[in-house]
């Protein structure tokens, strides 16, 4: 079989892999053999937006296994922060991901701010949570955009991107970018929300109150888009927790889990933030794509609600600690110690970890995690016995965001390198050891 | 929703703006000459909020050259010139985080609402600010 398909198609490359089963005695015909192929998707292919190489074992329609392969959009980010000074790190962390471009600042922020003892201002930490719940907005419309996109939908995803555009002027009118808003700065945030912005905001907030209904119609109670995503990709709640999901992907399997709620910085103490889960729907959490629709969906109005109170709520008041930059530059080279900060990004938890050095601009450690880490693993159990036409909207429920994950990239003798196990544990403990010494 | 918004899709104008021209022209080079000679219009680009962080304005009477812009821009767009303590910039590599218009003493940069910079040459005389 695999001879004639690679007849029809010279050009795709198929691995055979032919199981030999003995014909049970005193039957006629022999068994039918079963065959599985290997099919590389990736790290370049239309189907995926960035790179990563995901080979699927095949038997017929069906998937039998997955291997990820990641490492290619390496860019040594860690390593480039450490030859920086701390102002000029802040927006290469927003430069690790286009979209949750206040996430990583964030909590790279919170963490030098711990690690400096730097107090933020009411004001600027309400200005915090307003971008990031903008963020958040945007970033599920994108995704649900992008999901109706890999159903072959692509009449929703014109819909859901026009729908979006109202958030990304909102953006761009408070930060003055649609993304990448350079919006935090240690001590506090580098521009206010002026009285006449409340107004705009407002808005934005009603037009998309008005547009909910219609938003959950076309992705929630279409029959097309629940016959794609319904009792796919199923991600069991003890396979979420054991393999460390985050965010909407640990949600929609019923973990109720989002650091909002489970280690409250900024001021989303004060507001109790509840983690969201299908059965917020009405629904038992199955953990399939539907069910990640739902979740993601249903944020969107939780963050709309919690960037009207915190525009009610915000006092005013200065919007930093450190007016004048070169105080700041002088206070961070002091400096010297430990810090983390954590954020909940659209896609889950993000860490950023960092060490300062007192008399150094520069830090000497910077650690990041990103969501998409956390979530690859739970690939594998939603990938098992799917069928290949679902593969992906499979991979982008997860939301992926490939090039904020890729931290590693072994490269040796001027080659490729595989590591095993019990070297990556190696290189582990030695890489803690140095930064715990 | 989808068949309403599609259908008044049809009769409404597009949902983005027909940036440079209505239509493709032929050769956008040809096209853009013919602008500059006042020979064609272009459809002007969406208007942009206040503040918008542009290519950045520089001021260089105002400068005195303190090189704290040089220090906190994370993209390493800013030379100092040594003889006349003034500094250049090489916007193509800038990143419009403006750190170095909150960072400057003396109000010498400033955000600007030009975003119309693309040019083939990254060293063109636009892309050059001093
Ligand atoms: S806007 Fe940012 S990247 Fe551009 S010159 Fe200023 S500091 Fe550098
Ligand atoms: S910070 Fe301002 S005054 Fe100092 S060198 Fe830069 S532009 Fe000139």
């Amino acid at each position: 079989m695999a001879d004639r398909e690679k007849e029809h198609n010279p050009g795709i490359p198929v691995v055979a892999e032919k199981v030999k089963v003995e014909a049970p005695p005193g039957e006629e015909r022999p068994a039918p053999v079963p065959t599985t192929y290997e099919v590389p998707i990736g790290p370049i292919h239309p189907a995926l937006k960035e790179p990563i190489r995901l080979t699927f074992k095949i038997e017929g329609e069906r998937i039998r296994g997955v291997e990820v392969r990641t490492g290619f959009a390496h860019r040594g980010i860690e390593l480039m922060g450490t030859k920086r000074n701390l102002i000029q790190v802040l927006y290469l962390s927003e430069r690790i991901c286009g979209i949750c471009s206040i996430s990583h600042p964030i909590a790279f922020t919170l963490a030098v701010e711990q690690a400096a003892g730097i107090e933020v201002p009411a004001r600027a930490q309400y200005i915090r949570v307003i971008f990031s719940e903008l963020e958040r907005i945007h970033s599920h419309l994108l995704w649900a955009g992008v999901a109706a996109h890999e159903l072959g939908f692509d009449t929703l995803l014109h819909l859901t991107w026009k729908v979006r555009e109202k958030v990304l002027d909102i953006l761009e009118e408070l930060s003055g970018n649609r993304i990448d808003y350079a919006i935090p700065i240690f001590g506090g945030v580098r521009r206010d929300i002026t009285p006449e912005q409340y107004p705009k905001v407002g808005e934005m907030i009603r037009y998309y109150r008005g547009l909910s209904d219609e938003l959950m119609d076309a992705f929630l109670r279409d029959p097309s888009v629940e016959a794609r995503t319904r009792g796919v990709g199923v991600l069991e709640p003890q396979e979420a927790e054991a393999l460390c999901a985050v965010g909407p992907t640990a949600r929609a399997s019923g973990l109720r889990k989002d650091v909002r709620q489970d280690r409250p910085y900024l001021v989303y103490g004060d507001y109790a933030v509840k983690a969201i889960t299908p059965e917020d729907y009405g629904l038992k959490p199955l953990g399939d794509v539907y069910d990640k629709t739902v979740v993601r969906l249903l944020e969107v109005g939780q963050s709309l609600d919690l960037i009207e109170r915190c525009l009610e709520d915000m006092p005013p008041g200065p919007i930093t600690s450190f007016p004048k930059i070169p105080a700041l530059l002088a206070h961070l080279k002091k400096a010297a110690g430990e810090g983390l900060g954590w954020h909940e990004a659209p896609r889950g938890e993000v860490i950023h970890y960092i060490r300062l050095e007192g008399g150094l601009d520069e830090p000497s450690v910077w650690k990041v995690k990103a969501p998409t880490y956390s979530n690859l693993m739970s690939w594998k159990p939603m990938f098992e016995d799917q069928e290949i036409a679902d593969i992906p909207i499979i991979a982008a429920s997860i939301d992926p965001c490939i090039c904020c994950m890729d931290r590693v990239h072994v490269v040796r003798e001027g080659g490729e390198a595989w590591v095993t196990k019990e070297e990556l544990l190696k290189l582990s403990w030695e890489k803690t050891r140095r930064l715990t010494r | 929703m989808i068949l309403k918004t599609l259908i008044s899709q049809l009769l409404a104008r597009p949902a983005t703006n027909r940036f440079p021209a209505k239509y493709m022209p032929k050769s956008v080079t040809h096209f853009l000459t013919n602008v500059q000679a006042g020979k064609a219009k272009i459809v002007p680009p969406v208007p942009v909020p206040p503040k918008f962080r542009g290519k950045i304005a520089y001021n260089r009477e105002k400068c005195i050259g303190c090189q704290l812009c040089i220090r906190v821009c994370p993209a390493q767009v800013i030379q100092f010139l040594p003889e006349v303590k003034k500094i250049r910039m090489h916007v193509a590599r800038c990143t419009f985080c403006a750190q170095c218009v909150d960072a400057c003493p003396v109000d010498a940069l400033d955000v600007s609402p030009d975003f119309l910079i693309a040019d083939t040459n990254r060293s063109s005389k636009a892309l050059t600010v001093e």
